[in-house]
């Protein structure tokens, strides 16, 4: 079964797929443009310090987002665990 | 767009070098043109547009670097600018440079560009790096899926600048063509509804010069034929020419299309996302007439019939064009897992994890520190020497030819004593420091400074990237300001431009620099004095980040209120630096560069400053008076008259502060020769210096107005007068006030 959560909240170097984007306007686009669309997959793999932002792996990129942007990204857990590694 | 049609030359071909950040597209502009433009690993390196010119085949091509972006969809003043060149530039090729390693994001981009430029080639850069992370793109196929030329490229070892070259000289038909090659362009299907929505539109669009269209539409008398005319005759004709094939609803084409049906094709989109105003200026611009009113509100009216609103349009439209080009990798790229990146990600987790990222990267700055300070002694004292016992034999030549006193004071006394104080305190740090720091440039260290600092920077209601500015104002406090373009918010980007002055640039560390090493270090011997000096110097930066982060939640708090917005900060992967390419480089563009605009300063205020401190009005020096005027309001901070006048003085470079305040001294008694930093000690120290006097002068030095450069610069970036009086006051009243307070505390 599938299970939706916000991005800032998926576990370091566990693999989602992006449902949804709470952005507008030029944040938005700003955000598909970065690859954080619809489909794709994203991975958190590094933490700053505490309260800090988090660097994400997406389209083969390592991209920083604060956990108030990430908040705002939902997505969905793979049905079982075998997509991490 | 007046500056692109500048560029635009006459004869010769004009292309378009574009591409996302950080994927070495300045490496190939240089590369090709041969010019010095400075590269670091980071994204938004390039913030302005930049042009070079190269031959090939006995053709002259003029180039143009836009800046890198992610997409062309305007969201950034760097987009902007590179849109609008595609759009109203004409060039007659383009060129997007992709990231082999990071591919689907450049085809994302490639994409969109060959929606406005058909004639585009794709240079698949960094191949070299690609393989090494056990990345293989396979070329030809690429090349099949895209319909359009694509050329390998590894830029950094020089690999790909023929074939690049053959490419571009193809694209602009001075050599033939490739029989297989530029088919031209190869649009994204954006689904049945977007699909009919945009066949709705240009089906009212007039039917275009006369070209066997898709579709027949009646002449439309609502756009005036009058204003179309001139602008078409202006253009290149090559971009109109090739005849195209494409595939279209993915439907193959076998018959031509015509030449604008791309265009048009563009035309309708920016009118049905909304952008109503580009898309009128786009159709100017090239000679196209805009769909009927009616059948636009019916294509509109079909969209929301379809529950597409505009928003849902852009993020469609953005979604097919990732699908394509994820559909297009797939089919093209294939990943051997390997070490490397495992390898990478290790030296992340230590460089900006919790209990690392900070100290490792103050420990970097205190080694670099070290570095500079350890290795720059001895040539310093080489250097002042053997400057100082040439200008002896030069004034002795002068004298010798019967020389007036005045004219030896002007010449040797002022101006080459002041020259060569600066040339021997300034160049040895620098050639150490630029090199040192350009290779943790290279290497991909800083974006990890503004990760690792971002959490502070977001307390204080500003922008992690300010951290990045920071480290370009290490440099120079006007290249600080100018790199704040990289900051999209406003808001953000204003605080990062008033605050950028509280990192010394390298116009200010010398004097840290001797000031540290002279009262505070200065009983140390070898190995522990330069060390000493680099721990006390990094805690000045470090003071100078918290004024930073204080100054911005100032600004935040008060004149530029308000919420933070989305940061989002690309992390691009280590490269390995070429070594012996940042030393020539960083010495030949930075150092010299530095060191030509101190000496340009440094000649003329040498002789100003000999004329002040030798005409005497009412038994006193010039240079007395004024420093008399100021000497009780200097007092108060715990300095002398000299040294405040010094700082005035120096607004046009911050350089001059010490010899300046030498030379004042000096004018007083007699002229010793400055070799040593024992001399230096003595000199101060005899004119009433006390620690508390250094503390000051570090501290006023690190917090006062930025010089005429920088503040010029900063009211080029704001447009505004008063912001740029923000930017002078502000770190002006902050010094004052410390210095005055240290003073009452400890003076």
């Amino acid at each position: 079964m599938h299970q939706d959560i916000s991005l800032n909240r998926l576990a370091m170097d566990q693999d989602a797929r992006i449902k949804a984007l709470d952005f507008s306007g030029s944040e938005r686009r700003r955000m598909l443009d970065l690859g954080f669309r619809e489909g794709n997959i994203v991975r958190p793999v590094l933490k700053s310090t505490e309260g800090g932002p988090t660097a994400y792996q997406i389209c083969g990129a390592l991209i920083a987002l604060r956990s108030c942007d990430s908040e705002r990204i939902t997505v969905s857990l793979p049905e079982s665990d075998g997509g991490a590694e | 767009m007046e500056q692109a049609s500048r560029l635009h030359t006459g004869s010769g071909h004009t292309v378009a070098l574009m591409g996302n950040p950080n994927v070495g597209k300045s490496t190939l502009f240089n590369l090709l043109t041969g010019m010095r433009q400075h590269t670091g690993n980071w994204p938004g390196k390039t913030v302005a547009v930049a042009s070079g010119e190269y031959r090939f085949a006995g053709n002259r091509y003029t180039l143009i670097d836009l800046p890198g972006t992610y997409s062309l969809s305007a969201g950034s003043p760097e987009e902007e600018i590179a849109r609008d060149y595609l759009c109203f530039g004409h060039p007659e090729a383009t060129v997007v440079v992709a990231d082999a390693t990071t591919l689907e994001r450049s085809l994302h981009l490639l994409l969109q560009t060959l929606e406005i430029c058909p004639n585009t080639l794709l240079c698949v850069n960094l191949m070299d790096e690609a393989a090494r992370k056990g990345i293989t793109v396979d070329i030809p196929r690429l090349e099949q899926e895209l319909g359009i030329p694509v050329v390998a490229a590894a830029a950094t070892s020089g690999k790909g600048e023929q074939a690049l070259c053959i490419a571009i000289a193809r694209a602009c038909k001075s050599i033939p063509a490739h029989p297989d090659g530029g088919r031209g362009d190869c649009p994204v299907h954006y689904g049945p509804v977007i699909e009919r929505a945009l066949a709705l539109a240009a089906q009212a669009l007039p039917k275009a010069a006369g070209q066997h269209g898709t579709t027949e539409a009646p002449e439309l008398a609502g756009q005036p034929e009058t204003t179309e005319k001139p602008e078409r005759a202006k253009q290149p004709e090559a971009i109109e020419k090739p005849p195209k094939t494409g595939q279209i609803g993915g439907r193959e084409r076998k018959q031509s299309m015509p030449p604008d049906a791309p265009r048009q094709r563009f035309l309708c989109l920016k009118l049905l996302t909304g952008e109503t105003a580009f898309a009128r200026r786009y159709a100017q611009e090239n000679g196209l007439a805009l769909p009927e009113a009616p059948a636009l509100r019916e294509a509109l009216r079909l969209l929301e019939l379809s529950g597409v609103s505009p928003e849902r349009l852009h993020d469609r439209v953005a979604e097919r064009l990732g699908k394509r080009a994820q559909e297009i990798c797939a089919a093209t790229v294939s990943v051997k897992p390997d070490r490397r990146s495992l390898r990478d990600l290790t030296i992340d987790r230590l460089l900006t994890g919790k209990r690392f990222g900070i100290p490792v990267m103050l420990l970097l700055l205190c080694l670099i520190f070290w570095l500079t300070i350890s290795g720059a002694n001895y040539p310093s004292a080489l250097l002042s020497r053997l400057l100082f016992s040439l200008g002896d034999h030069l004034g002795g030549w002068l004298l010798s030819l019967g020389a007036p006193d005045w004219l030896y004071g002007i010449t040797i006394m002022g101006m080459y004593r002041t020259l060569a104080w600066v040339v021997s305190v300034m160049l040895p740090p620098m050639a150490i420091f630029f090199p040192l720091f350009t290779l943790l440039e290279d290497l991909g260290y800083l974006p990890r400074i503004a990760f690792n600092l971002d959490h502070a920077f977001c307390r204080c209601g500003a922008c992690g990237k300010q951290a990045l500015t920071m480290a370009m104002g290490f440099g120079c406090n006007a290249v600080g300001v100018i790199g704040c373009r990289i900051i999209s918010s406003p808001r953000e980007r204003l605080i990062a431009i008033l605050t950028n002055c509280f990192v010394p640039c390298n116009g200010r560390f010398p004097l840290l620099i001797t000031m540290i090493s002279i009262f505070f270090c200065g009983a140390l011997t070898f190995p522990f004095n330069s060390l000493c000096s680099a721990l006390l110097l990094t805690g000045v930066i470090l003071l100078g980040v918290l004024l930073t982060l204080l100054c911005s939640r100032l600004l935040s708090g008060t004149l530029l209120r308000g919420l933070p917005s989305s940061f989002t900060l690309e992390l691009p992967p280590y490269r390995k630096p070429q070594v012996l390419r940042v030393i020539v480089r960083s010495v030949f563009d930075r150092t010299l560069f530095v060191l030509g605009r101190a000496v340009a300063v440094a000649l003329p205020a040498g002789g100003i400053l000999w004329l002040m401190a030798n005409c005497t009005l009412g038994g006193d020096s010039l240079l007395r008076h004024c420093a008399g005027f100021l000497d009780p309001f200097a007092r108060l901070m715990g300095m002398d008259g000299f040294i405040l006048l010094a700082f005035i003085l120096s607004l046009p470079a911050n350089e001059m502060v010490l010899p300046v305040i030498i030379m004042s001294y000096l004018s007083a008694g007699h002229m010793v020769e400055m070799a040593s930093l024992q001399s230096l000690r003595l000199l101060l120290i005899e004119n009433g210096w006390s620690l508390v006097t250094a503390y000051c002068v570090m501290l006023f030095s690190l917090t006062h107005f930025p010089c005429a450069t920088t503040l010029w610069t900063m009211k080029k970036e704001t447009g505004s007068l008063r912001w740029t009086a923000l930017g002078f006051l502000l770190p002006t009243a902050l010094g004052v006030l410390l210095c005055m307070l240290v003073n009452a505390l400890f003076g």
